[in-house]
Protein backbone atom coordinates (compact mmCIF):
# COMPACT_ATOMS: atom_id res chain seq x y z
CA UNK A 1 0.00 0.00 0.00
CA UNK A 2 1.17 3.49 -0.84
CA UNK A 3 1.23 5.80 2.17
CA UNK A 4 1.70 9.54 2.29
CA UNK A 5 4.05 10.59 5.07
CA UNK A 6 2.71 12.97 7.71
CA UNK A 7 5.40 12.94 10.36
CA UNK A 8 8.94 12.17 9.37
CA UNK A 9 11.48 11.45 12.10
CA UNK A 10 15.10 11.78 11.03
CA UNK A 11 18.04 10.73 13.22
CA UNK A 12 16.25 11.72 16.39
CA UNK A 13 18.29 11.46 19.60
CA UNK A 14 16.91 12.46 22.97
CA UNK A 15 18.99 12.65 26.14
CA UNK A 16 17.77 13.15 29.70
CA UNK A 17 20.95 14.42 31.32
CA UNK A 18 23.48 11.70 30.47
CA UNK A 19 20.94 9.05 29.77
CA UNK A 20 19.96 8.49 26.17
CA UNK A 21 16.23 7.84 25.87
CA UNK A 22 16.01 7.65 22.08
CA UNK A 23 18.84 6.43 19.87
CA UNK A 24 19.00 7.67 16.33
CA UNK A 25 15.40 7.07 15.35
CA UNK A 26 14.49 7.42 11.69
CA UNK A 27 10.95 6.65 10.67
CA UNK A 28 7.98 7.89 8.65
CA UNK A 29 4.49 7.99 10.09
CA UNK A 30 1.73 7.69 7.51
CA UNK A 31 -1.07 10.19 7.04
CA UNK A 32 -4.70 9.31 8.01
CA UNK A 33 -3.85 5.99 9.57
CA UNK A 34 -3.40 4.64 13.04
CA UNK A 35 0.23 4.14 13.92
CA UNK A 36 0.83 2.21 17.10
CA UNK A 37 4.10 2.43 18.98
CA UNK A 38 4.72 -0.74 20.98
CA UNK A 39 7.50 -1.90 23.23
CA UNK A 40 8.17 -2.69 26.87
CA UNK A 41 7.92 0.09 29.45
CA UNK A 42 10.87 2.42 29.64
CA UNK A 43 11.74 1.88 25.99
CA UNK A 44 11.15 5.48 24.95
CA UNK A 45 7.61 5.20 23.54
CA UNK A 46 6.28 8.16 25.46
CA UNK A 47 9.44 10.18 24.81
CA UNK A 48 9.00 9.64 21.09
CA UNK A 49 5.35 10.65 21.27
CA UNK A 50 6.03 13.75 23.33
CA UNK A 51 8.80 14.85 21.03
CA UNK A 52 6.17 15.15 18.29
CA UNK A 53 4.45 18.03 20.08
CA UNK A 54 7.60 19.16 21.86
CA UNK A 55 6.18 18.57 25.31
CA UNK A 56 9.60 17.14 26.15
CA UNK A 57 10.92 20.73 25.93
CA UNK A 58 9.88 21.52 29.47
CA UNK A 59 11.69 18.59 31.09
CA UNK A 60 14.79 19.70 33.00
CA UNK A 61 18.06 18.77 31.31
CA UNK A 62 16.61 17.39 28.08
CA UNK A 63 18.73 17.51 24.91
CA UNK A 64 17.42 16.79 21.45
CA UNK A 65 19.26 16.32 18.16
CA UNK A 66 17.94 15.35 14.77
CA UNK A 67 14.76 16.39 13.05
CA UNK A 68 11.05 15.77 13.23
CA UNK A 69 9.27 16.99 10.12
CA UNK A 70 5.55 17.59 10.32
CA UNK A 71 4.09 18.44 6.92
CA UNK A 72 7.69 18.90 5.81
CA UNK A 73 8.54 21.46 8.49
CA UNK A 74 11.19 20.69 11.13
CA UNK A 75 9.44 21.31 14.43
CA UNK A 76 12.72 21.55 16.34
CA UNK A 77 13.83 24.50 14.21
CA UNK A 78 14.39 27.37 16.70
CA UNK A 79 12.37 29.72 14.50
CA UNK A 80 9.27 27.56 14.77
CA UNK A 81 6.51 28.80 17.06
CA UNK A 82 5.86 25.91 19.41
CA UNK A 83 2.22 26.82 20.11
CA UNK A 84 1.43 26.51 16.39
CA UNK A 85 3.00 23.04 16.29
CA UNK A 86 1.03 21.93 19.34
CA UNK A 87 -2.21 23.25 17.91
CA UNK A 88 -1.75 20.75 15.08
CA UNK A 89 -1.93 17.86 17.54
CA UNK A 90 -4.40 16.72 20.13
CA UNK A 91 -2.99 14.81 23.09
CA UNK A 92 -4.62 12.11 25.15
CA UNK A 93 -2.62 11.22 28.24
CA UNK A 94 -2.62 8.03 30.31
CA UNK A 95 -5.05 9.41 32.81
CA UNK A 96 -7.59 12.03 31.80
CA UNK A 97 -6.74 15.45 33.20
CA UNK A 98 -9.75 17.74 32.80
CA UNK A 99 -8.95 21.42 33.23
CA UNK A 100 -10.33 22.89 36.47
CA UNK A 101 -13.45 24.32 34.85
CA UNK A 102 -16.84 23.29 33.46
CA UNK A 103 -17.37 20.72 30.72
CA UNK A 104 -18.25 23.52 28.32
CA UNK A 105 -15.19 25.58 29.20
CA UNK A 106 -12.92 22.56 28.83
CA UNK A 107 -13.89 22.25 25.18
CA UNK A 108 -14.01 26.00 24.58
CA UNK A 109 -10.60 26.52 26.21
CA UNK A 110 -8.54 25.76 23.10
CA UNK A 111 -10.69 27.71 20.63
CA UNK A 112 -10.78 30.68 23.04
CA UNK A 113 -7.00 30.62 23.38
CA UNK A 114 -6.76 30.73 19.62
CA UNK A 115 -8.98 33.76 19.38
CA UNK A 116 -12.60 32.61 18.93
CA UNK A 117 -14.84 34.81 21.08
CA UNK A 118 -18.24 34.56 19.43
CA UNK A 119 -20.59 32.81 21.86
CA UNK A 120 -22.67 31.14 19.17
CA UNK A 121 -19.62 29.84 17.38
CA UNK A 122 -18.27 28.41 20.64
CA UNK A 123 -21.61 26.74 21.36
CA UNK A 124 -21.45 25.06 17.96
CA UNK A 125 -17.87 23.94 18.48
CA UNK A 126 -18.64 22.48 21.90
CA UNK A 127 -21.64 20.57 20.61
CA UNK A 128 -19.86 19.36 17.49
CA UNK A 129 -16.82 17.94 19.23
CA UNK A 130 -18.76 16.43 22.10
CA UNK A 131 -20.73 14.56 19.46
CA UNK A 132 -17.57 13.62 17.65
CA UNK A 133 -16.15 12.08 20.80
CA UNK A 134 -19.43 10.33 21.59
CA UNK A 135 -20.15 12.19 24.81
CA UNK A 136 -22.92 14.63 23.83
CA UNK A 137 -25.94 12.51 24.67
CA UNK A 138 -24.68 11.68 28.13
CA UNK A 139 -23.92 15.21 29.24
CA UNK A 140 -25.81 17.69 27.10
CA UNK A 141 -27.98 18.72 30.08
CA UNK A 142 -25.09 19.57 32.36
CA UNK A 143 -22.58 21.34 30.17
CA UNK A 144 -21.86 23.88 32.87
CA UNK A 145 -21.14 21.51 35.72
CA UNK A 146 -17.49 20.91 36.64
CA UNK A 147 -15.68 18.47 34.39
CA UNK A 148 -14.19 16.74 37.41
CA UNK A 149 -17.62 15.28 38.23
CA UNK A 150 -17.62 13.07 35.12
CA UNK A 151 -16.57 9.43 35.35
CA UNK A 152 -13.01 8.65 34.31
CA UNK A 153 -14.18 7.15 31.03
CA UNK A 154 -16.25 10.22 30.26
CA UNK A 155 -13.36 12.46 31.24
CA UNK A 156 -11.11 10.73 28.73
CA UNK A 157 -13.66 11.31 25.96
CA UNK A 158 -13.94 14.91 27.14
CA UNK A 159 -10.17 15.23 26.78
CA UNK A 160 -10.47 13.80 23.29
CA UNK A 161 -13.13 16.37 22.42
CA UNK A 162 -11.04 19.11 23.97
CA UNK A 163 -8.10 18.10 21.80
CA UNK A 164 -10.20 17.91 18.65
CA UNK A 165 -11.69 21.36 19.25
CA UNK A 166 -8.47 23.11 18.22
CA UNK A 167 -8.79 21.38 14.82
CA UNK A 168 -5.60 19.36 14.89
CA UNK A 169 -4.36 17.15 12.06
CA UNK A 170 -2.85 14.60 14.37
CA UNK A 171 -4.06 12.83 17.50
CA UNK A 172 -1.42 11.59 19.92
CA UNK A 173 -2.44 9.02 22.50
CA UNK A 174 -0.12 8.04 25.34
CA UNK A 175 -1.59 4.73 26.54
CA UNK A 176 -4.95 6.49 26.39
CA UNK A 177 -6.99 3.60 27.77
CA UNK A 178 -4.71 2.44 30.56
CA UNK A 179 -6.80 4.09 33.29
CA UNK A 180 -10.16 3.08 31.84
CA UNK A 181 -12.52 0.18 32.39
CA UNK A 182 -13.01 -2.26 29.47
CA UNK A 183 -16.24 -0.63 28.31
CA UNK A 184 -14.75 2.86 28.24
CA UNK A 185 -11.60 1.56 26.55
CA UNK A 186 -13.74 0.02 23.88
CA UNK A 187 -15.51 3.33 23.32
CA UNK A 188 -12.22 5.17 22.93
CA UNK A 189 -10.88 2.53 20.54
CA UNK A 190 -14.05 2.78 18.52
CA UNK A 191 -13.60 6.55 18.32
CA UNK A 192 -10.09 6.11 16.99
CA UNK A 193 -11.33 3.82 14.23
CA UNK A 194 -13.90 6.45 13.21
CA UNK A 195 -11.52 9.37 13.52
CA UNK A 196 -8.70 7.87 11.46
CA UNK A 197 -10.57 8.86 8.30
CA UNK A 198 -9.85 12.51 9.10
CA UNK A 199 -6.83 12.44 11.36
CA UNK A 200 -3.41 10.91 11.59
CA UNK A 201 -3.40 8.99 14.84
CA UNK A 202 -0.33 7.91 16.80
CA UNK A 203 -0.88 5.77 19.87
CA UNK A 204 1.52 4.41 22.42
CA UNK A 205 0.38 1.21 24.04
CA UNK A 206 1.77 -1.75 25.89
CA UNK A 207 -1.36 -3.79 25.28
CA UNK A 208 -0.51 -6.01 22.36
CA UNK A 209 -4.09 -6.98 21.63
CA UNK A 210 -5.10 -3.34 21.48
CA UNK A 211 -2.26 -2.71 19.05
CA UNK A 212 -3.52 -5.54 16.85
CA UNK A 213 -7.08 -4.20 16.93
CA UNK A 214 -6.14 -0.67 15.99
CA UNK A 215 -2.89 -0.52 14.11
CA UNK A 216 -2.44 0.09 10.42
CA UNK A 217 1.21 0.73 10.99
CA UNK A 218 3.41 -0.51 13.82
CA UNK A 219 6.59 0.84 15.38
CA UNK A 220 8.50 -1.40 17.77
CA UNK A 221 10.95 0.25 20.15
CA UNK A 222 13.30 -1.49 22.55
CA UNK A 223 15.52 0.37 25.01
CA UNK A 224 15.43 3.56 22.98
CA UNK A 225 16.20 1.85 19.70
CA UNK A 226 13.90 1.40 16.75
CA UNK A 227 13.87 -2.34 16.15
CA UNK A 228 11.27 -2.65 13.45
CA UNK A 229 8.49 -0.70 11.79
CA UNK A 230 6.09 -1.36 8.96
CA UNK A 231 2.47 -2.07 8.04
CA UNK A 232 0.64 -3.90 10.81
CA UNK A 233 0.06 -7.14 8.91
CA UNK A 234 3.74 -7.46 8.11
CA UNK A 235 5.01 -6.74 11.61
CA UNK A 236 2.48 -8.91 13.41
CA UNK A 237 2.40 -11.85 11.00
CA UNK A 238 5.85 -11.75 9.57
CA UNK A 239 8.27 -9.95 11.86
CA UNK A 240 11.72 -9.63 10.37
CA UNK A 241 13.62 -9.19 13.59
CA UNK A 242 14.09 -11.86 16.19
CA UNK A 243 13.34 -9.41 18.99
CA UNK A 244 10.02 -8.37 17.50
CA UNK A 245 9.04 -12.04 17.24
CA UNK A 246 9.85 -12.58 20.88
CA UNK A 247 7.95 -9.48 21.97
CA UNK A 248 4.87 -10.43 20.00
CA UNK A 249 4.96 -13.95 21.42
CA UNK A 250 5.26 -12.44 24.88
CA UNK A 251 8.74 -13.77 25.60
CA UNK A 252 10.16 -10.33 26.34
CA UNK A 253 8.05 -7.67 27.90
CA UNK B 1 18.98 -2.72 87.63
CA UNK B 2 17.20 -4.65 84.96
CA UNK B 3 13.76 -3.71 86.24
CA UNK B 4 14.58 -0.06 86.59
CA UNK B 5 15.13 0.54 82.92
CA UNK B 6 11.59 -0.13 81.70
CA UNK B 7 10.30 1.96 84.59
CA UNK B 8 12.53 4.88 83.64
CA UNK B 9 11.42 4.55 80.08
CA UNK B 10 7.79 4.67 81.10
CA UNK B 11 8.31 7.68 83.34
CA UNK B 12 10.15 9.56 80.63
CA UNK B 13 7.41 8.94 78.12
CA UNK B 14 4.72 10.01 80.59
CA UNK B 15 6.66 13.16 81.40
CA UNK B 16 6.97 14.04 77.73
CA UNK B 17 3.30 13.36 77.22
CA UNK B 18 2.43 15.83 79.96
CA UNK B 19 4.73 18.44 78.43
CA UNK B 20 3.12 17.96 75.04
CA UNK B 21 -0.38 18.29 76.43
CA UNK B 22 0.62 21.40 78.38
CA UNK B 23 2.11 23.15 75.39
CA UNK B 24 -0.86 22.38 73.22
CA UNK B 25 -3.16 23.68 75.95
CA UNK B 26 -1.29 26.97 76.32
CA UNK B 27 -3.42 28.72 73.72
CA UNK B 28 -6.59 27.85 75.60
CA UNK B 29 -5.07 28.74 78.95
CA UNK B 30 -4.00 32.12 77.60
CA UNK B 31 -7.39 32.83 76.07
CA UNK B 32 -9.07 31.86 79.32
CA UNK B 33 -6.70 34.00 81.37
CA UNK B 34 -7.24 37.01 79.16
CA UNK B 35 -10.97 36.53 79.36
CA UNK B 36 -10.87 36.35 83.16
CA UNK B 37 -8.86 39.55 83.41
CA UNK B 38 -10.97 41.47 80.91
CA UNK B 39 -14.24 40.61 82.61
CA UNK B 40 -14.13 43.67 84.85
CA UNK B 41 -14.29 46.06 81.89
CA UNK B 42 -16.92 43.95 80.14
CA UNK B 43 -19.02 44.27 83.31
CA UNK B 44 -19.15 48.06 83.04
CA UNK B 45 -19.41 48.50 79.26
CA UNK B 46 -20.84 46.51 76.39
CA UNK B 47 -18.46 44.88 73.94
CA UNK B 48 -19.94 46.72 70.96
CA UNK B 49 -19.44 50.05 72.70
CA UNK B 50 -15.82 49.19 73.41
CA UNK B 51 -15.17 48.02 69.86
CA UNK B 52 -16.91 50.86 68.02
CA UNK B 53 -16.36 53.93 70.19
CA UNK B 54 -13.69 56.30 68.90
CA UNK B 55 -13.10 57.98 72.21
CA UNK B 56 -9.91 56.82 73.94
CA UNK B 57 -9.51 58.68 77.21
CA UNK B 58 -8.42 56.21 79.86
CA UNK B 59 -8.26 58.86 82.53
CA UNK B 60 -11.93 59.66 81.97
CA UNK B 61 -12.68 55.97 81.85
CA UNK B 62 -13.39 55.96 78.09
CA UNK B 63 -11.89 53.01 76.29
CA UNK B 64 -12.96 53.09 72.64
CA UNK B 65 -10.88 50.66 70.59
CA UNK B 66 -12.16 51.78 67.23
CA UNK B 67 -9.12 53.92 66.26
CA UNK B 68 -6.81 51.03 67.05
CA UNK B 69 -8.91 48.48 65.24
CA UNK B 70 -9.01 50.76 62.21
CA UNK B 71 -5.27 51.35 62.55
CA UNK B 72 -4.69 47.60 62.45
CA UNK B 73 -7.00 47.16 59.48
CA UNK B 74 -5.39 50.03 57.54
CA UNK B 75 -1.82 48.89 58.09
CA UNK B 76 -2.63 45.24 57.42
CA UNK B 77 -4.69 46.17 54.38
CA UNK B 78 -1.87 48.21 52.85
CA UNK B 79 0.57 45.39 53.58
CA UNK B 80 -1.62 42.81 51.88
CA UNK B 81 -2.31 45.01 48.87
CA UNK B 82 1.43 45.46 48.38
CA UNK B 83 2.29 41.84 49.14
CA UNK B 84 -0.30 39.97 47.05
CA UNK B 85 0.84 40.90 43.53
CA UNK B 86 4.55 40.76 44.36
CA UNK B 87 4.30 37.44 46.17
CA UNK B 88 2.12 35.82 43.54
CA UNK B 89 4.40 36.82 40.70
CA UNK B 90 7.43 35.61 42.64
CA UNK B 91 5.75 32.33 43.50
CA UNK B 92 4.63 31.82 39.90
CA UNK B 93 8.13 32.54 38.64
CA UNK B 94 9.71 30.17 41.14
CA UNK B 95 7.35 27.29 40.53
CA UNK B 96 6.66 27.65 36.79
CA UNK B 97 9.51 29.47 35.09
CA UNK B 98 12.67 29.38 37.17
CA UNK B 99 15.45 27.05 36.28
CA UNK B 100 16.11 24.55 39.02
CA UNK B 101 19.38 26.24 39.96
CA UNK B 102 17.77 29.67 40.37
CA UNK B 103 15.05 28.12 42.50
CA UNK B 104 17.58 26.35 44.70
CA UNK B 105 19.36 29.65 45.34
CA UNK B 106 16.52 32.11 45.76
CA UNK B 107 13.99 30.10 47.72
CA UNK B 108 16.15 29.69 50.81
CA UNK B 109 17.04 33.38 50.62
CA UNK B 110 13.36 34.32 50.63
CA UNK B 111 12.69 31.90 53.48
CA UNK B 112 15.53 33.57 55.33
CA UNK B 113 13.49 36.79 55.42
CA UNK B 114 11.19 35.03 57.87
CA UNK B 115 14.02 34.61 60.33
CA UNK B 116 15.02 38.27 60.58
CA UNK B 117 14.04 39.69 64.00
CA UNK B 118 11.17 42.09 63.67
CA UNK B 119 13.03 44.86 65.47
CA UNK B 120 15.54 44.84 62.62
CA UNK B 121 12.71 45.40 60.17
CA UNK B 122 11.57 48.24 62.43
CA UNK B 123 14.97 49.92 62.41
CA UNK B 124 15.21 49.50 58.66
CA UNK B 125 11.76 51.05 58.32
CA UNK B 126 12.75 54.05 60.46
CA UNK B 127 15.98 54.58 58.56
CA UNK B 128 14.77 53.96 55.01
CA UNK B 129 11.01 53.91 54.57
CA UNK B 130 10.03 56.73 56.94
CA UNK B 131 12.41 59.32 55.38
CA UNK B 132 11.44 58.11 51.90
CA UNK B 133 7.79 58.85 52.65
CA UNK B 134 8.55 62.13 54.40
CA UNK B 135 10.89 63.53 51.77
CA UNK B 136 9.61 62.06 48.53
CA UNK B 137 6.29 60.25 48.55
CA UNK B 138 4.24 62.71 50.65
CA UNK B 139 5.57 65.85 48.84
CA UNK B 140 4.88 64.14 45.51
CA UNK B 141 1.20 64.06 46.43
CA UNK B 142 1.38 67.60 47.84
CA UNK B 143 1.05 66.42 51.42
CA UNK B 144 3.03 66.93 54.57
CA UNK B 145 3.79 63.83 56.56
CA UNK B 146 6.29 62.94 59.24
CA UNK B 147 6.77 59.69 57.40
CA UNK B 148 5.54 57.72 60.40
CA UNK B 149 2.38 56.49 58.77
CA UNK B 150 0.06 53.71 57.67
CA UNK B 151 2.12 53.45 54.50
CA UNK B 152 5.40 52.97 56.37
CA UNK B 153 3.83 50.28 58.56
CA UNK B 154 2.26 48.65 55.50
CA UNK B 155 5.51 48.52 53.54
CA UNK B 156 7.48 47.04 56.42
CA UNK B 157 4.73 44.53 57.19
CA UNK B 158 4.43 43.56 53.52
CA UNK B 159 8.08 42.58 53.44
CA UNK B 160 7.67 40.65 56.66
CA UNK B 161 4.84 38.55 55.27
CA UNK B 162 6.53 37.93 51.88
CA UNK B 163 8.24 34.71 52.94
CA UNK B 164 5.05 33.15 54.35
CA UNK B 165 2.92 33.90 51.30
CA UNK B 166 5.64 32.98 48.81
CA UNK B 167 6.63 29.78 50.58
CA UNK B 168 3.09 28.48 50.95
CA UNK B 169 2.05 29.57 47.43
CA UNK B 170 5.02 27.82 45.81
CA UNK B 171 3.98 24.68 47.66
CA UNK B 172 0.42 25.07 46.47
CA UNK B 173 1.46 25.64 42.85
CA UNK B 174 3.68 22.60 42.84
CA UNK B 175 0.76 20.54 44.13
CA UNK B 176 -1.00 21.12 40.78
CA UNK B 177 -0.29 18.00 38.72
CA UNK B 178 2.16 18.54 35.88
CA UNK B 179 -0.17 16.76 33.45
CA UNK B 180 -2.82 19.48 33.81
CA UNK B 181 -0.27 21.99 32.56
CA UNK B 182 0.62 19.57 29.79
CA UNK B 183 -3.01 19.31 28.77
CA UNK B 184 -3.20 23.07 28.37
CA UNK B 185 0.16 23.37 26.61
CA UNK B 186 -0.75 20.55 24.23
CA UNK B 187 -3.72 22.61 23.06
CA UNK B 188 -1.33 25.32 21.93
CA UNK B 189 -1.66 27.56 24.96
CA UNK B 190 1.38 29.61 25.93
CA UNK B 191 2.99 29.14 29.29
CA UNK B 192 1.44 32.34 30.65
CA UNK B 193 -2.03 31.37 29.42
CA UNK B 194 -1.57 28.01 31.11
CA UNK B 195 -0.51 29.64 34.36
CA UNK B 196 -3.31 32.19 34.27
CA UNK B 197 -6.23 29.99 33.27
CA UNK B 198 -5.27 26.59 34.61
CA UNK B 199 -2.61 26.61 37.32
CA UNK B 200 -3.94 29.72 39.08
CA UNK B 201 -7.47 28.46 38.98
CA UNK B 202 -6.57 25.08 40.33
CA UNK B 203 -4.35 26.65 43.02
CA UNK B 204 -6.79 29.40 44.01
CA UNK B 205 -8.06 27.99 47.33
CA UNK B 206 -4.52 27.33 48.48
CA UNK B 207 -3.30 30.74 47.38
CA UNK B 208 -6.11 32.41 49.31
CA UNK B 209 -5.17 30.34 52.34
CA UNK B 210 -1.57 31.49 51.93
CA UNK B 211 -2.68 35.11 51.87
CA UNK B 212 -4.88 34.63 54.93
CA UNK B 213 -1.95 33.07 56.74
CA UNK B 214 0.12 36.13 55.87
CA UNK B 215 -2.77 38.30 57.00
CA UNK B 216 -2.96 36.69 60.40
CA UNK B 217 0.78 37.19 60.84
CA UNK B 218 0.36 40.83 59.85
CA UNK B 219 -2.47 41.40 62.33
CA UNK B 220 -0.39 40.40 65.27
CA UNK B 221 2.98 41.84 64.25
CA UNK B 222 3.95 44.36 66.90
CA UNK B 223 7.48 45.63 67.09
CA UNK B 224 8.23 46.70 63.54
CA UNK B 225 4.87 48.37 63.08
CA UNK B 226 5.05 50.11 66.43
CA UNK B 227 8.36 51.68 65.36
CA UNK B 228 7.14 53.17 62.08
CA UNK B 229 3.36 53.65 62.20
CA UNK B 230 3.33 56.85 64.28
CA UNK B 231 1.05 55.68 67.09
CA UNK B 232 -1.61 58.40 67.18
CA UNK B 233 -4.94 57.28 68.59
CA UNK B 234 -7.07 58.57 65.73
CA UNK B 235 -8.78 56.77 62.88
CA UNK B 236 -6.48 57.32 59.87
CA UNK B 237 -8.09 58.91 56.83
CA UNK B 238 -5.29 58.27 54.34
CA UNK B 239 -2.22 56.07 54.04
CA UNK B 240 -0.03 59.07 54.87
CA UNK B 241 -1.70 59.54 58.28
CA UNK B 242 -0.25 57.90 61.34
CA UNK B 243 -1.98 54.86 62.76
CA UNK B 244 -1.99 53.12 66.13
CA UNK B 245 -2.58 49.40 65.66
CA UNK B 246 -3.81 47.23 68.53
CA UNK B 247 -0.59 45.30 69.16
CA UNK B 248 1.34 48.59 69.42
CA UNK B 249 -1.22 49.92 71.89
CA UNK B 250 -0.83 46.89 74.10
CA UNK B 251 2.96 46.81 73.91
CA UNK B 252 3.36 50.54 74.54
CA UNK B 253 1.04 50.79 77.52
CA UNK B 254 0.84 47.51 79.34
CA UNK B 255 2.73 47.80 82.58
CA UNK B 256 2.99 51.56 82.38
CA UNK B 257 -0.26 53.14 83.45
CA UNK B 258 -1.86 50.36 85.36
CA UNK B 259 -2.86 52.65 88.22
CA UNK B 260 -5.62 54.01 85.98
CA UNK B 261 -8.77 52.05 86.80
CA UNK B 262 -9.82 49.46 84.20
CA UNK B 263 -6.83 50.31 81.97
CA UNK B 264 -5.28 46.93 82.58
CA UNK B 265 -8.55 45.17 81.89
CA UNK B 266 -9.07 47.14 78.67
CA UNK B 267 -5.64 46.23 77.32
CA UNK B 268 -6.18 42.56 78.10
CA UNK B 269 -9.50 42.67 76.32
CA UNK B 270 -7.66 44.11 73.33
CA UNK B 271 -5.22 41.21 73.55
CA UNK B 272 -8.07 38.74 73.67
CA UNK B 273 -9.72 40.26 70.59
CA UNK B 274 -6.39 40.15 68.74
CA UNK B 275 -5.77 36.56 69.76
CA UNK B 276 -9.22 35.49 68.61
CA UNK B 277 -8.94 37.20 65.22
CA UNK B 278 -5.49 35.75 64.54
CA UNK B 279 -6.57 32.27 65.67
CA UNK B 280 -9.64 32.42 63.48
CA UNK B 281 -7.66 33.31 60.35
CA UNK B 282 -4.99 30.75 61.14
CA UNK B 283 -7.44 27.92 61.60
CA UNK B 284 -9.31 28.73 58.40
CA UNK B 285 -6.17 28.82 56.29
CA UNK B 286 -4.77 25.65 57.82
CA UNK B 287 -7.98 23.78 57.11
CA UNK B 288 -7.91 24.90 53.48
CA UNK B 289 -4.24 24.01 53.09
CA UNK B 290 -4.75 20.55 54.55
CA UNK B 291 -7.49 19.99 51.99
CA UNK B 292 -5.19 21.11 49.20
CA UNK B 293 -2.53 18.70 50.39
CA UNK B 294 -5.02 15.85 50.54
CA UNK B 295 -6.00 16.48 46.95
CA UNK B 296 -2.40 15.89 45.91
CA UNK B 297 -2.25 12.46 47.53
Amino acid sequence: MELRTHISVQNLNVFYGNEQALKNITLDIPDKNITVIIGPSGCGKTTLLKSFNRLIDSIDGVKVSGKVLVDGENIFDPKVEVTRIRKKMGLLSQKPYPLPMSIYDNIAYGPRIHGIKDKKRLDEIVEHYLKESGLWNEIKDRLHSPASRLSVGQQQRLCLARGLAVEPEIILGDEPTSALDPKSSQRIEHRFLVLKKQYTIVIVTHILRQAKRLANYVVFLYLGELIEHGPAEDVFNNPKEEMTKEYIKGIIS
Amino acid sequence: MRYKRPLKDKLASKFMLILTILSSLIVFLMAFGLYQRSRSILATKSLTELLFSTSWHPLKGEFGFFPFIMGTIWVTGVAVVIAIPLCLLTAIYLSEYAHRRIREWTKPLIDLLAGIPSVVYGVWGVLVIVPLIKNHIAPFFGRISTGYSVLAGGVVLAIMIFPIIIHVSVGVFSSVPYEVREASLALGATKWQTVKHVVMRKAMPGVIAAIVLGLSRAFGETMAVLMVAGNVAKVPSSVLDPAYPLPALIANNYGEMLSVPLYDSALLLASLVLLMVVLFFNIISRVVLTRVEKRVQ
